[in-house]
């Protein structure tokens, strides 16, 4: 169920990037007693004072019975002592570990932001390139529009041609036949005058034109033996 | 500020019951208080970049004195410290 009458997001608390973790710890002295306590009683008692107060109550508390010393306390500080002296022993050791572990952990996280914000540049490079050829979209357009242009010209030279063919067929047709026409007229009439005139020739003309046929060559080649 | 929101330290002596009367002390009011308790304690101490010691040994220091106090009646008897 959605409180619709709750307002969301109201505080200026944002969770991203979240504070970095505090370097060291509260200060804490002997591992159990804060800081905050020593410095509450320092302007009334000075220094001493809270070791003063803790080694009063210890002795009331034993003086009075209200810690009891019974086999409990015989264990506890043996665990204690053994607690102390490993912890003084080995502590430092632990923490360069644990300090390495977190050291890895923060590298690797730190080497995926690297390399997204390497894929990131890389990828507005490319966008700017893709930008920057897109300005050269003009020429494209123009090539395609030279493109047309030539198969347009093509087209109409091929057309252009083939009307010229079929006319240039059809006069030749026309010349052909009128040539065909005279030729067979031509012929017809040379034939024909040729048949007349053959029919013509009278035997008297024959022998006429035979006689003087003889008599102009004989002239002739008088004149040829002469000139000779 | 006003009493009802200054955290307990800074609260005088003698205003000290009328801060009480202004806090919460209903199951969830506790529980709230609680809970900021405990964060503010394991932000402080705990949830840090190089902690010690200190973080985890108060804790088992105050669990040790709670639970003596709380069987100091059991402890005290005769009969227990005879026994062991």
């Amino acid at each position: 169920v959605l409180h619709t009458s709750r307002p969301l997001h109201t505080t200026q608390q944002c969770l991203a990037p979240l504070p970095p973790l505090p370097e060291k710890g509260g200060e804490v002295r002997y591992g159990l007693i804060p800081e905050e306590f020593f410095q509450f009683l320092y302007p009334k008692t000075g220094v001493t004072g809270p070791y003063m107060l803790g080694t009063g109550l210890v002795l009331y508390l034993l003086s009075k019975e209200i810690y009891v010393i019974n086999h409990e306390t015989v264990a506890a500080a043996c665990i204690l002592s053994v607690i102390i002296y490993g912890v003084k022993k080995y502590g430092s050791d632990v923490a360069a570990f644990a300090d390495k572990l977190n050291e890895e952990k923060v590298a690797k996280a730190l080497a995926v932001k690297n390399e997204a914000i390497k894929d990131l540049e890389t990828a507005i490079e490319q966008e700017k390139k893709e930008q920057w050829r897109v300005e050269g979209r003009n020429y494209l357009f123009d090539a395609k529009r030279n493109n047309i242009a030539m198969l347009l010209e093509t087209n109409y030279r091929e057309r252009l041609l083939t009307v010229y063919n079929e006319v240039k067929k059809r006069l030749d047709y026309q010349v052909a036949m009128q040539n065909l026409k005279r030729q067979k007229e031509q012929d017809h009439m040379i034939h024909w005058v040729e048949k007349n005139v053959v029919q013509s020739i009278t035997p008297q003309q024959q022998k006429e034109s035979i006689a003087k046929c003889i008599l102009d060559l004989k002239a002739l080649s008088k004149s040829a033996q002469a000139a000779v | 500020g006003p009493l009802a929101e200054r955290r307990l330290m800074d609260v005088r002596l003698g205003e000290l019951p009328t801060w009480l009367a202004t806090c919460d002390l209903s199951p969830q009011g506790l529980l709230g208080g609680v809970r900021k308790a405990w964060s503010s304690y394991y932000d402080k101490y705990i949830n840090v970049k190089r902690g010690g010691p200190a973080g985890i040994s108060m804790l088992l220091a105050g669990y040790c004195l709670l639970s003596y106090v709380w069987n100091y009646q059991h402890i005290s008897k005769i009969s227990f410290l005879v026994s062991v």
